[in-house]
């Protein structure tokens, strides 16, 4: 990490200093020692940052399957439980719906005798997971739906119940449509967790925002800040594009 | 007449206030072939989809061996269990190999091992003369093949009546013959099949009864020599006509 960062960095001092002296990037320069901690302590976001990306993208591909299945009825009634949760969801913006969650929620709970503390950590994994779903849930009606009836018709031919031919003949296939839209949405996340820095979520925003006000260096500090989102964003891209090959390879 | 395997009494059915089926009887014995044709349109498909629920009817009682369908689930899946479907578009599972889409339901749907459901696959697979594509996705088949596979799909369920919903429409006409020859196969060896084609070289050869169908109706049947020798209806002479003409 130090070696890439000692290449790079230099290209990128080297460039700011040529246009003019405004860059200052000696505050996040891997060869001085307080350069190097301050690297180290914006990057100390990283772990955070991914591990609620993750934990709330598993929630949301879970629940948006939940809520993607009543979409999907004969029934009205039924249909309405779905159109209802992703109009409403998809229509709060997510930091109100975050201080809503870290904020409103436990008074909630504790009028209910429940005490139930929210941390900034579950409170932006809460946030982000359900503001997801609602989307993840079109995703997956849209894929659903994408495939030929015939194929539920002819799994019910051949003796399957409903969820049988959902799990064995409906998914399988609408899995490889949904899946390049589902990684958008990871991505989507990803950058939205940067909203928990807002209730105190040492995160990668947290970190810069934090190391901003004791240097003095938004300039820098925030360049670096978009270049780690960037990198992740890249190395999901790259993920997604593995699985995307590994899952077609075998369709035909 | 032999025992009867399906019976359709005064069926109707509506599409909104579109009247697709008005009041269809059609009495099938175990072991009968019946060939429906007509234009399109004229609510052929139809007639064979309800009898399955593929399809709802509205007014009437559809019978398949003596169970009435109903909205029922239990009757539903009696009557799915003792019937196979052959559709257009083959609608074989595209991400599943021949084998694996042979065996789906033997092992979901009947609970058999795979080791049996396997056994019976194969031979299936033999009858309709690709044993050898078992391993093969049904996108790297012909039509023809894929049909067959689909014939064979059916069989494995091990139907007491087999539906065909114009089964080789789709087909290029290089192809036709080999769907149709397993399809012979079938009805000498004694299978009810309900069979909806334009095929009307198959239908002579193996219908015990024609049905002509137009605008939601039955207009005329009765055992081929009749049907084709001498049509009463003009509707069903002018049909007969047209597709016989090339």
């Amino acid at each position: 990490m130090k070696k890439i960062l000692t290449f790079t960095l230099p290209l990128l001092i080297l460039s700011g200093c040529s246009s003019s002296s405004i860059w200052g990037w000696y505050v996040i320069d891997p060869r001085t020692n307080t350069g190097w901690i301050n690297i180290k302590f914006l990057i100390s976001g990283m772990g955070d940052t991914i591990l609620i990306s993750v934990i709330a993208a598993t929630i949301s591909i879970i629940l948006g399957l939940l809520v993607a299945m009543p979409g999907l009825s004969n029934r009205w009634p039924i249909r309405m439980i779905n159109r209802v949760y992703v109009e409403f969801v998809r229509s709060i913006p997510l930091l109100p719906m975050l201080f809503w969650v870290f904020y409103g929620l436990p008074i909630i709970f504790q009028s209910m005798g429940l005490n139930v503390p929210i941390d900034p950590f579950w409170g932006a994994i809460i946030t982000l997971a359900i503001s997801d779903s609602a989307f993840t849930a079109e995703i997956y009606r849209a894929g659903i739906q994408s495939i030929p009836k015939g194929q539920s018709e002819a799994a019910q031919t051949i003796g399957l119940t409903y969820s049988q031919s959902m799990r064995y003949v409906i998914l399988p296939q609408a899995i490889r449509r949904i899946l390049p839209p589902l990684a958008n949405q990871f991505i989507y996340i990803v950058k939205m967790s940067a909203f928990a820095s807002v209730i105190g979520m040492q995160e990668l925003t947290r970190r810069a925002n934090e190391l901003v006000v004791t240097e003095y260096r938004p300039l820098e500090i925030y360049t670096l800040l978009i270049l780690e989102y960037l990198v992740l964003v890249l190395i999901i891209s790259a993920g997604v594009r593995w699985l995307e090959r590994r899952m077609g390879a075998d369709e035909r | 007449m032999p025992e009867t395997a399906i019976e359709l009494v005064g069926v109707n059915k509506w599409y909104g206030t579109f009247h697709v089926l008005k009041d269809i009887n059609l009495t099938v014995g175990t072991g009968q072939k019946v060939v429906i044709c007509g234009p399109s349109g004229s609510g052929k498909s139809t007639v064979v989809r309800c009898i399955n629920r593929l399809e709802e009817h509205q007014k009437g009682q559809i019978l398949v061996d003596g169970v009435e369908l109903t909205n029922d689930a239990a009757s539903v899946n009696r009557i799915r269990s003792e019937v196979g479907m052959v559709f257009q578009q083959f609608n074989l599972f595209p991400h599943l190999t021949v084998l694996d889409n042979l065996t789906l339901g033997p092992i979901k749907a009947r609970g058999m091992t795979k080791k049996e459901a396997e056994e019976r696959a194969r031979h299936y697979l033999e009858r309709v003369h690709i044993p050898d594509q078992a391993e093969k996705r049904p996108g790297q088949l012909s039509g023809g093949q894929q049909q067959r596979v689909a014939i064979a799909r059916s069989l494995c369920m091990e139907p007491k009546v087999l539906l065909f919903d114009e089964p080789t429409s789709a087909l290029d006409p290089e192809m036709i013959s080999e769907v149709l020859d397993v399809m012979v196969d079938l009805a000498n060896e004694g299978m009810t099949m309900v069979v909806v084609t334009h095929e009307m070289g198959f239908a002579r050869k193996v219908a015990d009864n024609m049905i002509f169908m137009d605008a939601g109706e039955i207009v005329e049947h009765g055992p081929p020599e009749e049907f084709f020798g001498a049509p009463r209806s003009e509707r069903c002479q002018k049909f007969l006509s047209q597709i016989l003409q090339h």
